[in-house]
């Protein structure tokens, strides 16, 4: 009887009978319900992932343009392909701590100047050879590189020098910079065998899956790296991209079975579809927000009552229920929320105050002339349509917004970072200060806001070298106060990640730094 | 001769489209860009139509959307068919390197990506009205040219145009008096199609940052804002486009309608 | 010499001009928009600094003129370069998708093109009877409703409702040609909806252009039946505007399916035109241009010798 029970224990594990099938059959053998209900929690608990099977991810943001060299990336596919087949020095967990891959620990200096990375042993490339210090470094001076084109140039300029020491490698700061650890996780610096310098574009990394198939803007195909180091992740065989830009498309393609994970769902279908039999919708709050800005050095947005009237005559609330479907929080006019570290939560939040929109906008002596606000699709999705609600409010307060929709093909070289008042968006950062290094001191190269503010600066280039956390907390506060009252960013909503995914899919855990569990679905996930 | 049933429907539905887009301002029930609503609300007795993606009465976009997708495309449409036809016809009555250097220029009219164009248009010219039609109507006008100068070459090898030639009519009396009314019934056809075709390229232009400016609508626009409902049964994407089509149908039996007049007006035996 | 076949020598000669200007042209075209492909490439990560060693490193530090030339010097060699924006060999990766494309017009041709045309004889066989209403009701319903539309409802109900058919019509090396149908039924269906309504009213048009016609009453009193008058007598003689449209048809096939290609995720050229030209990157819009306009000038010189073959005062010109 023992031996049965094992028998079909195993087999109801394994999926190939149902759940209510072992039920009867542990009655028929004398077992009580309860018992058997227990048993077999228990065991699916014991058995973990189920291994083998392919995934089928449906995503949106690939071009045929796209290219496996890790410096190039920037939109969503290649960010996916990074991660499934890549590996960094260290990750970035859902609650904001480090996830130790290619570097197995991390020590600095008091000063926080110099950082010293133990690189992992026994981590083997796809094409068999094995990482060393060596490749982490060409890999680090590959992305530093005066000549460098990579998206992460401007995360690696503030190193001065780096070596290899042993099983280290170092790197060394101008400036102290505490949170240095959580830069080396940016998706781009995925190590390659002598640093890619050779054929950066050859698909050859360290990580979990190996590429197969690279049809660029059509479909990658990955299969398990033998030798990956790490055996607590990559469950299955193979894994699939398809790329499906067209939101209703990729709607389609979930709901007929197609694919297992669709990114991107929009907002306005999602409670829709989480209705759908054998699909569930999982959403999670980001550090991603959608932005209206403008340019504090270009008339009439030079004046701070117009941005603050702006800023007043803005609907929140409204934004995130028609345009996020409640799928994000609202925000507050600075680019962090408490899904980041050292968040200072006693921020007051900006209303929605139609009296004092109207009070500034005419404290700053507007002469009435129509403002005009550029939007596109592209900029976020929804950008119009949010465009539009605030053009609405706004003519409340008796603000003139007049709509621009621009042409989405050239919205980022031509208009983003260029006109003075648009719509736009930012995804997140690991860290407080990498965000706001990014965009919002006053020499940054995306500084988008044209904000400059001294105080600011320096707080912020202090709150680096400040190891003690509560000090740094307290710079952090500080710091949000003068760009929410001062800055040219009027952030109205925090956008949730929202995806689609099948039933079959066991093992989703919540990671909300990037889309899709940060890009770790094919690693940590399984198929029932 | 009695106005037949259909184009009797075609012409009051025709009539009706054009007037709801005359007297928008009057007979819409809330302003245009008006949030009125929840999200893709059903029908009701104050939204006859419902609302639409962000809340906005939808038989209202639709009326003020019926007015610039009428508007543009009437205008585009008469001015492709002007250039057109009459460029289609002077090659084929003139020929020789008129005819070659007028067929070849409408080839490389062609050849060129319409995406392309479209962004070359707009990183040069002022995005207004007056230029989206310009391009809309001249772009078209290349396929109009195509059609009507293979039509009027086969009628320039007729007796009857031999006939006038030897008269020793103008150019602009054979074109206008011999080609045009012979040409009429493929013309008329494909001016209804063309129509269509006008309507939808709006939205098209519009997602290039071309077309009309929002909040302002288009039928085609508005058929986008609302596609992702489809999928869902959310009506409010369907709507649009049924307008579209009953327009489209409408046009059409009025076309009709006027080639069987023109046929028993040409003589033989038509009716 | 035939006169036919000096004319179509000539017209081959003129085209190869004429691909010339408009490689000239949609070079120019290119330059001129905002943007290039190293700011495409970077996008919001750019910095003047890795703008700059991406330009130096693409070669876009030197002149235009400088840059076209040597395209074109490769171009005639047969040599259609790399990619930009991902150092692809351009004409492996356009075959494909070239192959691809004309895969599904073809299948949408071989049905959309007899089908438009049997449809308008026979409502001009019913002129003004319920036959014609509905065929000409049906098709201005379908061409009224964008593309995009039409693939959706046709993917909702095929695909998600009844699950008859796959939504995602992705190719790839290891499909035989079952599953290749299969995969492209739906885009099938949309595209020849799109395009049966314009060539079928425009053969109902044509045809009734020509119905009152003599010879067609001669044909009439001989004792023909009614159908085999309009497809005998009066089609070939109403062929040249059908056959025009026809052919802007097809070529619309080749080049304008991006929004079915979308909607399908099917992997054809005009999704990696637009993606091509959104990132600016010259040698591989060059490439798909000088494709799209062989098609234009290729199917416009078929149509015109149709047209002339089928008329005999045309054909023997006095």
């Amino acid at each position: 009887m023992k031996d049965e029970l094992n028998y079909i224990l195993a087999r109801t594990v394994a999926g190939k009978q149902s759940r209510r099938a072992f039920l009867g059959r542990a009655g028929a053998l004398g077992l009580s319900a309860a018992m058997a209900n227990s048993m077999l929690a228990s065991a699916v608990q014991a058995a973990g992932p189920v291994k083998g099977g392919t995934l089928i991810m449906g995503l949106g943001g690939g071009e045929s343009t796209n290219s496996l060299d890790p410096a190039l990336a920037a939109s969503q596919v290649p960010f996916h392909l990074l991660r499934t087949t890549g590996e960094t020095l260290v990750d970035t967990t859902a609650s904001g701590e480090l996830d130790f891959r290619a570097a197995e620990a991390v020590e600095s200096t008091p000063d926080a100047k110099t950082w010293m990375f133990k690189i992992r042993k026994g981590i083997e490339f796809h094409n068999g050879k094995t990482l060393t210090p060596d490749d982490v470094l060409m890999t680090l001076q590959r992305h530093a590189d005066q000549n460098s084109q990579s998206g992460a140039y401007g995360i690696m300029q503030g190193i001065e020098s780096m070596k290899v020491d042993g099983d280290y490698v170092a790197v060394t700061l101008a400036t102290a910079n505490a949170d240095l650890p959580y830069l080396m996780s940016d998706y781009h610096l995925q190590m390659q065998p002598g640093g890619g310098m050779e054929n950066p574009a050859d698909g050859i990394g360290a990580g979990c899956y190996k590429v197969v198939v690279d049809e660029p803007g059509v479909r990658h195909v990955f299969e398990k790296h033998a030798n990956y180091w790490d055996s607590s992740r990559g469950h299955y065989d193979s894994v699939e991209f398809v790329v499906i830009n067209d939101p209703t498309a990729r709607m389609a393609a979930l709901q007929s079975g197609q694919i297992h994970i669709a990114n991107r769902v929009e907002p306005k279908v999602a409670q829709m579809l989480a209705t759908v039999p054998g699909i569930q919708v999982k959403n999670v709050s980001g550090r991603g927000h959608y932005v209206f800005i403008m340019h504090c050095n270009t008339a009439p947005f030079d004046n701070k009552d117009l941005r603050l009237a702006l800023k007043y005559a803005i609907d929140r609330q409204e934004m995130v229920e028609k345009i996020l479907q409640g799928y994000g929080s609202v925000g507050n006019d600075i680019p962090i929320n408490a899904a980041y570290p050292l968040f200072d939560e006693t921020l007051e939040q900006r209303a929605f105050d139609l009296e004092k929109a109207a009070f500034h906008y005419k404290a700053s002596g507007h002469d009435g002339s129509p403002i005009v606000l550029r939007t596109s699709e592209v900029a976020f999705p929804g950008a119009v349509d949010a465009a539009a609600l605030f053009q609405q409010t706004a003519a409340k307060a008796g603000i003139p917004l007049e709509i621009k929709r621009e042409p989405g093909d050239g919205y980022w070289s031509d208009v983003w970072n260029a006109q003075p008042f648009c719509a736009s968006y930012w995804g997140g950062r690991p860290v407080q200060d990498q965000m706001y290094s990014t965009a919002y001191l006053s020499t940054a190269d995306w500084n988008d806001t044209r904000f400059s503010s001294a105080e600011f600066d320096s707080l912020l280039l202090a709150a680096r070298g400040e190891l003690d956390l509560a000090k740094r907390k307290g710079m952090y506060g500080q710091m949000a106060r003068i760009l929410q009252d001062e800055g040219g960013l009027i952030c109205p909503m925090f956008n949730d990640w929202i995806e689609g995914v099948s039933d079959k899919v066991q093992g989703w855990v919540a990671d909300g730094v990037q889309e899709v569990m940060n890009g770790l679905a094919p690693q940590k996930t399984w198929l029932a | 001769m009695r106005m037949p049933l259909s184009a009797a429907i075609g012409l009051f539905l025709t009539a009706l489209y054009f007037l709801a887009a005359i007297f928008a301002d009057l007979i819409a029930p809330y302003g245009m860009a008006e949030v009125v609503g929840d999200v893709w609300e059903p029908i009701s007795a104050e939204h006859w139509l419902g609302t639409d993606s962000i809340g906005r009465d939808l038989l209202t976009r639709m009326i003020y959307g019926g007015q610039t997708t009428i508007l543009i495309a009437t205008v585009a449409t008469l001015l492709s068919f002007t250039t057109g036809s009459i460029l289609g016809f002077t090659a084929a009555v003139a020929g020789g390197w008129v005819d070659q250097a007028l067929s070849r220029f409408v080839d490389l009219m062609m050849s060129i990506p319409s995406l392309i164009f479209a962004l070359v248009v707009l990183s040069v010219m002022p995005v207004s009205l007056p230029v989206i039609i310009l391009v809309m109507g001249l772009l078209d006008a290349t396929r109009v040219f195509r059609l009507s100068r293979a039509v009027a070459l086969d009628i320039t090898v007729m007796d009857y145009v031999e006939a006038a030639r030897l008269r020793g009519e103008g150019r602009g009396w054979i074109i206008f008096r011999e080609i045009l009314p012979n040409a009429l019934s493929p013309l008329v056809a494909e001016m209804g199609l063309r129509f269509i075709f006008m309507v939808l390229f709006i939205s098209t232009l519009s997602f290039l940052g071309l077309g009309v400016q929002p909040p302002m609508a288009d039928w085609g626009g508005i058929v986008k804002e609302n596609k992702d409902g489809i999928v869902w049964g959310v009506p409010a994407a369907l709507v649009p486009a049924v307008a579209i089509a009953t327009l489209a149908i409408s046009v059409n039996l009025v076309a009709d309608w006027i080639l069987n007049r023109t046929a028993s007006l040409k003589g033989g035996r038509g009716g | 010499m035939h006169p036919l076949i000096r004319l179509v020598a000539r017209r081959i000669a003129l085209g190869i001009l004429l691909l010339l200007a408009a490689s000239v042209l949609i070079f120019a075209g290119t330059e001129v928009l905002p943007g290039d492909v190293a700011s495409a490439i970077l996008g919001q990560g750019a910095t003047e600094k890795t703008l700059a060693n991406l330009r130096e490193a693409l070669g876009l530090d030197r002149p235009a003129v400088v840059r076209y030339f040597e395209w074109l010097g490769g171009v005639l060699q047969g040599d259609l370069g790399t990619s930009l924006t991902n150092r692809r060999d351009i004409a492996t990766t356009l075959a494909g998708r070239m192959s691809n494309t004309l895969f599904l017009a073809f299948w949408a041709a071989v049905i959309a093109v007899p089908l438009a045309i049997l449809l308008g004889l026979v409502a001009v066989r019913y002129q003004g009877r319920w036959p014609d209403k509905l065929i000409s009701g049906t098709t201005l319903a379908s061409i009224s409703v964008p593309e995009f539309l039409l693939g959706y409802i046709a993917a909702f109900f095929l695909a998600v409702q009844f699950k008859l058919l796959p939504s995602v019509a992705t190719m790839h090396g290891g499909m035989d040609l079952g599953d290749k149908l299969m995969a492209i039924a739906l885009p099938v269906l949309v595209l020849v909806l799109t395009v049966l309504g314009h060539m079928m009213r425009m053969t109902r048009a044509a045809i009734l252009n020509v119905m009152q016609s003599a010879y067609i009453e001669t044909a009439e009193l001989k004792g023909l039946s009614p159908f085999a008058v309009i497809a005998r007598h009066a089609l070939p003689n109403a062929i040249a505007p059908v056959v025009n449209v026809v052919m802007i048809n097809l070529a619309y096939l080749v080049v304008g399916v991006v929004v079915v290609e979308v909607v399908f995720v099917y992997p054809g050229m005009g999704q990696y035109l637009v993606d091509h030209v959104a990132k600016r990157d010259v040698p591989v819009v060059q490439a798909c241009g000088l494709i799209f306009a062989a098609v234009y000038i290729g199917l416009n010189l078929l149509a015109d010798l149709i047209s002339i073959i089928a008329n005999p005062r045309l054909r023997h010109p006095k």
